[in-house]
């Protein structure tokens, strides 16, 4: 075998000069694609909306403004302004437009919009009315289904207005054949159809709009090969022109064909990776396994002698700078949830091949050095860890980490690899999975995962429990029955059961609408032309063209769940020394702690709302006296000794995250609430549903609708992240967190775990400090973790841990080899360590 | 495993897991409590004394002390098995001193053995020679400090003499699988070139000893003095520089040791 090449390489300077450009202003909203699109769909009425969409696609990319930017080796660009985005009107439109004049200014996510683009998307609006995906999915939905939405029981936000992306696609494919070969592959489909076939019509069309779509793409680049001509022409700079030359010949040739260098390679690769992102508004559209199909080019050419190591890493860097120049908008509530102007595209090394062998190469290693050098959010980078995963592997990963980048995220092969298999997959498929999005692992090429279909609030149904089913005066969920005439924990714990188990179908309901209502909206002939097998069945990735479909919804608060059932059971059940009275008292006066007054307007609006919609009529002074009881604590001194000697009792309990056997087994019990019942469930595309168990950043939004908890949680505070232990309540170190989280059951959760660590990048110091560091995150995964990612902490995190250290009580920091943790440090050497993280004098 | 050994008791003050800096790979710190020096740097100072204490920690009282099984403590002590599989880690004793209760520590460092746990200590050596010899047969590594040549300055700044402790340096180099020697480096004490020197040639002179390791001198642990209510000695002294530290690191690497900043 080869040997491997893992030293670093030096970063050029364009790359610097590519980030500054790419970040010079706020990013900016364009109207161009939105009244392209519109512009098509007038001329296409009444046509099949297979064609429709691909017309639609080529009208696009024959008007879309393109533009190279100062010093790219790689072009193409969905926006003239850098980091710039299009809108996407056939998913939903309604909120951008309630938005425009506060897109701006928002705290989450802000962009610009001009008056003139929003005087154009105003004009193209109108004709969208009634034919979004949105209001068809709505259509569909159970009325349940939409008053549990609108209860905060779930969201399925993500699909319910945007395309939904969250794929990885043969790449390889297209560097191999081109777009050409793919029509090629459609043709020969449309020879072997019968014009007698059931779905003649169907398949015919498909693949039709799949030749309209390749070809479209192959005009497009042809498009950028003139514009580099054109500027090469009138450029001075002899280097320069050199170089848009032969962007110009790299253009000609692909995507069209096949690439015969890792420039042209790259250059096809970024094509896919951005036109999908024109095609449909949907994110986590994801590259993968990157090392893997990029480095067949590599090598020729290396072996050729035609490129240098430096050379292949410059083209790598400047990869990971345009996958930050993508972005979207989102609607204010869910940019909150996605923070960051995140587009998820995760791209993974190292790992097996699919005969099992590991097949870490120079590209895993550059790919390494590329995050380094570039150091944006963007590419999600991953890598897949498992027992053959060489030591300089896991080193070079681990120095990424220190650089407080966040990334890479770490996933075991180990546990992902079975655990796709239970859901189907072949054992060859399985070792060539990659991650969707977050954590959502799949493989490649062949699946519709709907990896990221809903946000399940678990800490919802318990708080129905203590209602009987009633949410803010309306009748939301079942009648479990009386809470305070609960005689047992069997019982209680049944009624949550039952309150997870009801709203999990209603959610189940409204993925189903919208996977409907995009099958018959939005199939997506582009992307489904490199997914197998939508043209052997001659059928879009939305109506089911991929060999493995699923839907994944993900939960999250199973570690305020398993505290908060932890502590009715002991304190209600084992010991008596609390009645159910006294929680639901506690619960419902937060403990008898203020809600802030932010949260108390938005809440008495939410209350106001659903009253007038069940038919009730509200004076003002109606709502006056709902924000009186909502904000004001109206408890007494005594009673509010009372709830504090509640919350004492409950801040002694042990909590999950301490490697306390009883309590993590306990945990992995109320994971099963969720996990279980959603496996019994099918979605329209043939596919299986599969848990998630990871919050993205919804965790703080969406704790923000959730009231006390009997954790000890207050109301509106965020819920616990992913299968992570609750902020501040892993006291015991990062070894013991580790092995509760491993307690739980990673296999069931196919659809990703998220497991996240917060460490001070002095606990990470030294050659000894990545060795222990790499061995935490092996004894995590022989324990069969399945993932873990690494928040290194920034002196910013450090002055809130100072102002809020009941979160940060696991927070070790190290200085001149002495650990300790932060918080229990006094102020003044707590302000030395913020001094020298400043300083980087670690 | 002998029910004897497990049911041994013996006082700690804490316990530390994901430990990386005292011995290789991750280990698991068990501080056992009470010793014999009252170092005016020490940076454990509720370890000095034998009995369980009260100590004021942020608003909260903090109760140090408690009395232990082996038993309780090896249950914690395998939680990480995975990581020292992985990491080379283990178990190590610190304290407080160890030595002084030898039927509890060497009880501990025998259960650790006997489910193959790797051990390791620090220690001022300070204690008879059979007590050294109980202990040799169970550790994997010492980590000892050699605080100063001068005995009579040692005595100044720790309360005892160094003759015993030198003594027993030469004991466990010649009969334990290995030794490495710390200097905590404090100012005013023992930071100059030539008393740095002078330990670097006695370590040097010891058979079968090739690590060095400087410790600098750090406030993290005047907090505690405050919480147990005790002046706190070294005043505002700043840590040495990390310049001053390489000086001295090259001074011992003269003497062919195998130097090392931090633990």
């Amino acid at each position: 075998m080869a040997s491997v090449y893992t030293e670093k390489i030096q970063k050029s300077p364009r790359i610097p000069a590519l980030i500054d450009h790419l970040f010079e202003k706020m990013p900016e909203i364009e109207a161009d694609r939105a009244v392209l699109l519109t512009e098509s769909y007038k001329q296409t009425e009444g046509q099949p909306i297979t064609l429709r969409r691909a017309k639609a696609f080529a009208h696009i990319l024959e008007g879309l403004p393109i533009t190279i930017r100062p010093l790219e080796l790689i072009v193409g660009s969905n926006s003239k302004a850098p980091r710039g985005c299009q809108v996407f009107p056939e998913y939903s439109y309604t909120w951008l437009e309630d938005e425009f004049d506060t897109v701006a200014t928002r705290s989450a996510d802000p962009f610009y919009i001009s008056e003139e683009t929003k005087a154009t998307l105003k004009k193209v609006y109108p004709y969208w009315k009634g034919k979004t995906t949105s209001e068809l999915a709505t259509s569909y939905m159970a009325p349940a289904a939409l008053a549990a939405i609108d209860h905060n029981m779930f969201t399925p936000g993500n699909y319910f207005y945007n395309g939904i992306g969250h794929v990885t696609v043969d790449y390889g494919k297209v560097l191999k054949i081109g777009f050409k070969g793919i029509a090629e592959e459609a043709n020969a489909a449309l020879e072997k159809l019968s014009v007698a076939d059931s779905d003649y019509s169907k398949r015919y069309h498909f693949l039709k709009a799949v030749i309209i779509s390749c070809e479209a793409v192959c005009s497009y680049a042809a498009r950028y090969a003139a514009l580099a001509r054109q500027e090469a022409s009138a450029c001075t700079d002899e280097t320069r022109k050199a170089e848009l030359l032969k962007i110009a010949s790299n253009c000609d040739r692909v995507p069209a064909q096949g690439a015969t260098s890792f420039y042209e390679a790259c250059q096809s690769f970024w094509f896919v990776q951005m036109l999908l992102q024109t095609e449909s508004s949907g994110h986590s559209i994801s590259p993968g396994r990157f090392d893997q199909y990029m480095y067949p080019y590599y090598k020729a050419d290396l072996d050729k002698g035609i490129i240098t190591r430096e050379f292949a890493q410059e083209l790598i860097d400047c990869i990971w700078v345009k996958l930050n120049d993508l972005n979207k908008v989102r609607d204010a509530a869910s940019a909150e949830g996605f923070a960051g102007y995140s587009l998820f595209q995760n791209l993974i090394v190292g790992g097996q091949d699919a005969g099992g062998k590991d097949v870490s190469n120079d590209i895993s290693y550059m790919c390494m050095n590329a995050t380094m050098h570039v150091h944006l959010p963007q590419p999600s980078f991953s890598v897949r860890v498992w027992n053959g995963t060489p030591h300089e592997f896991m080193l070079r990963a681990a120095e990424v980490t220190r650089t407080g980048v966040g990334l890479p995220a770490y996933y075991n092969d180990e546990v992902i690899i079975p655990s796709l298999q239970s859901r189907g997959l072949t054992l060859e498929d399985a070792r060539d999975y990659n991650i969707i999005g977050c954590v959502e692992p799949q493989k490649s090429a062949k699946t519709d995962g709907w990896h990221d279909a809903a946000f399940f609030n678990m800490c919802r149904p318990l708080e129905m429990v203590f209602s009987n089913g009633m949410d803010k005066g309306v009748q939301i969920g079942p009648r479990t029955g009386d809470v305070t005439k609960m005689t047992t924990f069997e019982e209680f714990y049944d009624a949550y059961k039952a309150q997870m188990t009801y709203f999990i179908e209603l959610m189940v309901n409204a993925d189903n609408a919208i996977d409907q209502a995009h099958a018959e909206l939005c199939p997506l002939p582009f992307q489904s032309c490199m997914v197998e097998d939508c043209i052997g069945r001659g059928k879009s990735l939305q109506e089911g063209g991929a060999i493995y479909n699923f839907t994944g919804p993900q939960g999250f608060g199973i570690a305020n769940m398993a505290d908060a059932l932890y502590a009715i059971k002991t304190l209600v059940f084992e010991e008596k020394s609390v009645t159910m009275q006294d929680f639901k008292e506690a619960l419902d006066n937060n403990y008898g702690k203020d809600m802030d007054s932010r949260q108390a307007e938005k809440f008495t609006a939410e209350v106001a709302k659903s009253l007038v919609a069940n038919g009730k009529t509200l004076t003002a002074d109606d709502v006056k006296t709902i924000y009186k009881t909502v904000a004001e604590n109206n408890c007494s001194d005594a009673d509010k000794a009372k709830y504090q000697r509640l919350l004492d009792k409950i801040a002694e309990l042990p909590k999950f995250g301490n490697d306390i056997t009883e309590v993590d087994d306990f945990a992995r019990d109320v994971a099963y609430t969720y996990t279980r019942p959603l496996l019994n469930y099918r979605n329209p595309r043939g596919g299986q549903y599969q848990a998630g168990l990871y919050p993205v950043s919804a965790n703080v939004p969406l704790g923000a609708q959730t009231g006390a908890t009997p954790d000890g949680r207050l109301a509106n505070t965020p819920v616990a992240d992913g299968v992570s232990p609750a902020a501040g309540r892993d006291v015991n170190g990062p070894t013991a967190a580790a092995n509760s989280v491993s307690r739980l059951d990673h296999y069931i959760a196919s659809n990703g775990t998220l497991f996240n660590m917060k460490f001070h990048p002095s606990a990470l110091a030294g050659a000894g400090g990545l060795e222990s560091f790499v061995a935490l995150v092996r004894g995590y995964f022989d324990q069969k973790g399945s993932h873990m990612q690494f928040n290194v902490v920034s002196r910013e995190t450090l002055r809130d841990a100072q102002k809020n250290p009941e979160k940060y009580k696991s927070l070790v920091v190290r200085v001149a080899g002495y650990s300790a943790l932060f918080t229990t440090l006094s102020r003044s050497l707590q302000d030395d360590i913020i001094n020298r993280t400043e300083q980087g004098e670690f | 495993m002998n029910e004897a050994l497990l049911n041994t008791v013996g006082r700690i003050f804490d316990i530390q897991r994901f430990s990386t800096h005292d011995g290789p790979g991750i280990r698991t710190l068990v501080f056992l409590k009470g010793c014999a020096l009252r170092c005016r740097w020490c940076c454990n100072p509720e370890s000095q004394s034998y009995e369980i204490q009260q100590m004021k920690q942020g608003d909260k009282i903090k109760t140090v002390g408690r009395d232990v099984t082996v038993k309780e403590v090896l249950e914690t002590v395998l939680k990480d098995r995975p990581y020292y599989r992985r990491s080379g880690g283990g178990v190590t004793l610190s304290g407080g001193e160890s030595l002084l209760q030898p039927d509890f520590a060497v009880a501990l460092l025998e259960a650790c053995h006997q489910n193959g746990i790797n051990t390791a200590i620090e220690t001022t050596g300070f204690a008879s020679a059979e007590v050294i010899e109980r202990f040799i047969p169970h550790l994997d590594l010492f980590l000892m400090d050699i605080k100063h040549m001068n005995s009579r300055k040692h005595e100044e700044f720790t309360t005892k003499p160094n003759e015993r402790i030198l003594e027993n340096a030469r004991l466990i180099a010649s009969k334990a699988p290995k030794l490495i020697i710390r200097v905590p480096v404090i100012p005013g004490f023992n930071d100059t070139a030539e008393e740095i020197d002078a330990i670097a040639s006695f370590a040097a002179s010891l058979p079968n000893v090739n690590e060095f390791h400087l410790l600098p001198y750090h406030r993290m642990g005047k907090d505690k003095y405050d919480g147990l209510n005790r002046p706190y000695l070294m005043g505002d002294v700043p840590p040495p520089t990390a310049e001053h530290m390489e000086q001295l690191l090259k001074i011992a690497e003269r003497h062919g040791l195998i130097t090392k900043l931090g633990g």
